[in-house]
C-alpha cells in the first residue's frame, strides 16, 4: 500500500485505495460491549473500506489458553483459523484478544497440523488503532468529543504489540478532547482475564492502584484500546460510587 | 491445592488489602524508577547493553560444562577448595564439616540468597555456630527472625520505628529515629563481630570462569571485611553465576547496579581470586568455594526456560511487578519473591506445590520489559501454567474449559449467549456478592456492565436485514 495515502487532516476524511478488512470482534465485546465494535465499523466505512464479519467466530481462546488448557484453547482458535481463512487483512477491536491472535496463535499451534494457517493468521492481523495509524496512515478522523480524558494502556497492546503512540495519535485529533497522562498509565488494571477470578483479592487491589492514578489526573472519562481493562476499571469505580466513564479509543473516534 | 498455595492465598488476600503496607511500598520505591531511568538514559543504548547481558549469559549457561571446569580449574590453580554440592544438604553438610574441621566457632555472613535458598543460617546454627548476618537489611531481618523481603532489599518492609523497636528489643540499644543512627547501632555491634569470627561466608554475584575470580558487589564494605578478615571464608555460588570473560563485568556490573538499585556503580566491587598466598600479609587462609546446583540443572535441562538460569538477581522484575508491590515479599512463601520467584521455585522446588505463583499474574509483562538480561519472564508463567495443567488438570477446570470448547466451536449455540446475558444480568445485579452469587469472585468487590440491548452479532444482522 506505499505510494497511496488517506486524507486525514480535517475535510473529508477518506483513503484513496480500498482494502477489504475482515473484523474480529472478541467474544465480551460481542456479548458486553457492542459499541466498541460498531464504532470500528463507522470508521473504517468513512475511510472508505469494504468491512465483513465473519459470523462464524466466537472467541480467540485465551481465557484456556492463559490458564494453562492449550488442547481446549486449541480448539476454539481453531474457529478463529476457520473463520479468517479467506480474509485479506483482519482487524480486531482489542489489543488483548489482537495479541493472542498476533503472538500466542503460532506458539499455540507449533508443532500442531494447522500451524502454517496459524502463522498466516498470525501475520495478517492487526489491532485497531495500529491498522488505522501505521497501515492506513490515518491521524485525524474527523471526530469531536469534549471531555477531558486519560489513556489506559492495556498491558497487552503495549508489550506484546508495542502500542503506545498510536491512539494518542488518532485521539489527539479529535476535537474538544483533552487528553492528560496518569502517572500509572503503562501499569497493569488487574484483569488479566481469568486471573481477576482466580485471584480477585490481587486483582482488585492492583484495579484499585490504577483507579487512584486515574482519579488523580481529574479526567472524567477513561479511553482504552481494551474494553476488558475497561470492564476492570469502570466496574470498581462503580462499586466505589464514582462517577468517572470509560470507552473504547473506537467509540470515541466514532463521533463524527 | 497445596499447602504452599493455601498459605499463598491467606497472606496476599490480607496484605492485599493492607493500605498501610500498600503505601509503604509505594514509598519504599518511589524513588527508584526516575533514578533508573536517570541511570539508563546513561548508556548509549540500554537496549543493546541488555544483548549483550543476555548474550554473555546465554553463552555461559549454554556451556555450563565448559565454564565451570574452567573456573574450578583456575580457582584450584591458586590454592582454592572447589565443592561440588547437588544439594542444598551437601553444601550445608561440606560447609559444616569445614568449619568443624578448622575449629570455628563463630561465623560472620555476607547477604547470599542462595545460602538463602538452602537454609544455610538456619543450618549452620542448629550444627552449634554462631552465625550473625553482615549486610544491614539481612542483620534487621535476622534479629526479627524473618525471611528476607525483597531479593535486594530485605527489610524494605519496615519502617525506622520498626528497626528502632526491634534494636532496643534484641540489642538493648536506645531509641533511634535516623537512618545513620540506626546504622551506627548496626555498625558497633558488627565491627565486634568481624573480629571475632573465624569464618566468612558470601554468596556470589557472578564467577569468572576466564581467571578464576568471585564478583561481589554491596554498598555497604560488609561482604570486604567478611570476606578478608576471618581465617576461613567460604562462598556458596549457583552454578548459574558463572560467566565466561573478565570483559563481561565490565557491563553487567553497571547494569546490576542499575536494575538492582538505580545506582551507576555500586559502591563495592571485590573480585576475590583465591586464599592468601605466599609472601601476602592479609586474606584468608582458606578459601572453598561450592558450587551449587540445587534442581538448577533440571531447568537448564528444559530448553524453552533455560533462559531463566541468565538471572542476575537485580531485582527490578519485583520492583515493577504490580503483584508483588500489592502482595509483598513474604506472601510468597519462598526465597526468590516476584517474577522471577513465580518462574523458578516451580522447577526448583516442585511445580505442582509452587504451581500458584505461575497462576498469580495478569501476564502484564511489566517483568519482561524491565529485565536486564531479558528473560522472557511472563511468557515462562504461562508455560508453568501450561505444563501444570498437563501433568495434572484441575478436576473442576477440566470440564469447564471442556464445555468452554465444546460451547465456542458451535457458532449458532454461542450466539444464544446474548438473549441469556439480557434475562441474566439484572438477576445477578440483583444478587451481585451474595454467597449464591455464581459471579461473586467478580461481583464481590467489583460491579459487572449491565448486558448491551443487542449484541454486536445482532446489530450485524439487523443491519444487513434493513438493507
Amino acid at each position: 500500500m506505499s505510494g497511496m495515502s488517506c486524507n486525514g487532516n480535517g475535510g473529508k476524511q477518506t483513503c484513496d485505495f480500498r482494502v477489504k478488512i475482515s473484523l474480529f470482534i472478541p467474544c465480551f465485546i460481542d456479548q458486553y460491549y457492542p459499541g466498541a465494535g460498531i464504532g470500528m465499523v463507522k470508521i473504517l466505512e468513512r475511510l472508505g473500506h469494504e468491512v465483513e464479519y465473519p459470523e462464524s467466530q466466537t472467541c480467540c481462546g485465551q481465557p484456556a489458553f492463559n490458564s494453562g488448557y492449550w488442547d481446549e484453547a486449541r480448539a476454539v482458535a481453531e474457529t478463529m483459523l476457520d473463520a479468517f481463512r479467506d480474509a485479506d487483512v483482519v482487524v480486531g477491536v482489542s489489543g488483548s484478544c489482537g495479541a493472542m491472535q498476533k503472538v500466542f496463535y503460532p506458539e499455540l499451534f507449533h508443532g500442531h497440523a494447522r500451524e502454517p494457517e496459524a502463522v498466516a493468521l498470525a501475520g495478517k492481523t492487526h489491532e485497531f488503532t495500529s491498522f488505522l495509524v501505521n497501515v492506513l496512515g490515518v491521524g485525524d478522523l474527523g471526530a469531536s468529543f469534549p471531555a477531558k480524558a486519560t489513556f489506559h494502556d492495556g498491558c497487552h497492546g503495549l508489550r506484546e504489540l508495542g502500542i503506545k503512540r498510536e491512539p494518542r495519535e488518532l485521539l489527539k485529533h479529535v476535537r474538544g478532547l483533552e487528553l492528560v497522562e496518569m502517572a500509572e498509565a503503562e501499569t497493569c488494571c488487574g484483569f488479566g482475564g481469568t486471573f481477576s477470578v482466580k485471584f480477585p483479592e490481587i486483582s482488585t487491589a492492583m484495579g484499585e492502584v490504577k483507579c487512584a492514578s486515574i482519579l488523580e489526573t481529574g479526567a472524567g472519562l477513561v479511553i482504552s484500546n481494551d474494553s476488558s481493562c475497561l470492564m476492570q476499571i469502570q466496574g470498581l469505580f462503580d462499586r466505589q460510587g464514582n462517577k468517572i466513564r470509560s470507552m473504547h479509543t473506537a467509540e470515541v473516534l466514532a463521533n463524527f | 491445592m497445596s499447602t504452599e498455595s493455601i498459605q499463598f492465598h491467606r497472606d496476599a488476600d490480607r496484605l492485599a488489602h493492607d493500605l498501610r503496607h500498600r503505601k509503604l511500598i509505594q514509598k519504599a520505591l518511589g524513588g527508584y524508577y526516575a533514578k533508573r531511568d536517570e541511570q539508563k538514559a546513561k548508556y548509549t543504548d540500554w537496549q543493546m547493553a541488555r544483548a549483550a547481558a543476555a548474550a554473555a549469559k546465554f553463552e555461559a549457561v549454554n556451556h555450563l560444562d565448559k565454564y565451570l571446569v574452567e573456573l574450578t580449574d583456575k580457582l584450584a590453580g591458586r590454592g582454592t577448595k572447589v565443592f561440588w554440592a547437588a544439594d542444598g544438604a551437601e553444601a550445608a553438610d561440606y560447609i559444616s564439616s569445614v568449619a568443624k574441621a578448622a575449629g570455628v566457632k563463630r561465623i560472620i555472613k555476607s547477604k547470599t540468597m542462595t545460602g538463602e535458598e538452602i537454609h544455610l543460617g538456619q543450618a549452620l546454627g542448629k550444627a552449634g555456630f554462631d552465625v550473625v548476618e553482615s549486610d544491614l537489611g539481612e542483620f534487621i531481618v535476622q534479629l526479627r527472625e524473618e525471611p528476607p523481603y525483597h531479593i535486594v532489599f530485605p527489610s524494605m518492609h519496615l519502617t525506622r520505628g520498626e528497626i528502632s523497636d526491634t534494636f532496643e528489643k534484641k540489642l538493648g540499644s536506645a531509641p533511634a529515629d535516623t537512618p545513620e543512627a540506626l546504622t551506627m547501632i548496626a555498625r558497633n555491634v558488627m565491627r565486634k563481630k568481624y573480629c571475632e569470627a573465624d569464618m566468612g561466608i558470601s554468596g556470589a554475584n557472578f564467577a569468572v570462569a576466564e581467571t578464576g575470580h568471585i564478583s561481589i558487589t554491596e554498598n555497604e564494605g560488609n561482604a570486604r571485611l567478611s570476606t578478608t578478615l576471618p581465617r576461613l571464608l567460604v562462598s556458596i555460588v549457583g552454578i548459574e553465576k558463572v560467566v565466561p570473560k573478565l570483559d563481561d563485568l565490565a557491563f553487567l556490573l553497571p547494569m546490576l547496579a542499575t536494575s538492582g538499585a538505580a545506582q551507576n556503580m555500586t559502591c563495592y566491587n571485590t573480585l576475590l581470586g583465591g586464599p592468601r598466598q605466599p609472601g601476602e600479609s592479609d586474606g584468608p587462609e582458606e578459601f572453598h568455594v561450592v558450587l551449587l546446583d540445587n534442581r538448577r540443572t533440571a531447568l537448564l535441562a528444559d530448553a524453552e526456560q533455560r533462559d531463566a538460569l541468565h538471572c542476575i538477581r537485580c531485582g527490578a522484575c519485583l520492583n515493577v511487578c504490580p503483584i508483588f508491590k500489592n502482595i509483598g515479599g513474604h506472601s510468597y512463601g519462598t526465597t526468590y519473591q516476584g517474577p522471577i520467584g513465580s518462574v523458578i521455585t516451580p522447577h526448583l522446588r516442585g511445580l505442582q506445590a509452587w504451581k500458584h505463583l505461575s497462576f498469580s499474574s495478569s501476564l502484564c509483562g511489566a517483568c519482561s520489559e524491565t529485565c536486564p538480561v531479558k528473560i522472557d519472564l511472563h511468557h515462562h508463567l504461562l508455560q508453568n501454567r501450561r505444563n501444570a495443567i498437563a501433568q495434572k488438570p484441575v478436576w473442576w477446570e477440566k470440564p469447564i474449559f471442556g464445555g468452554f470448547a465444546w460451547l465456542m466451536r458451535r457458532p449458532a449455540l454461542y450466539r444464544l449467549a446474548a438473549p441469556l446475558l439480557r434475562i441474566g444480568a439484572p438477576v445477578l445485579h440483583a444478587i451481585r456478592g451474595k454467597i449464591f452469587d455464581p459471579a461473586r469472585m467478580w461481583t464481590g468487590t467489583r460491579d459487572l456492565p449491565p448486558a448491551p440491548a443487542q449484541s454486536f452479532k445482532e446489530y450485524w444482522r439487523s443491519r444487513h436485514a434493513k438493507r
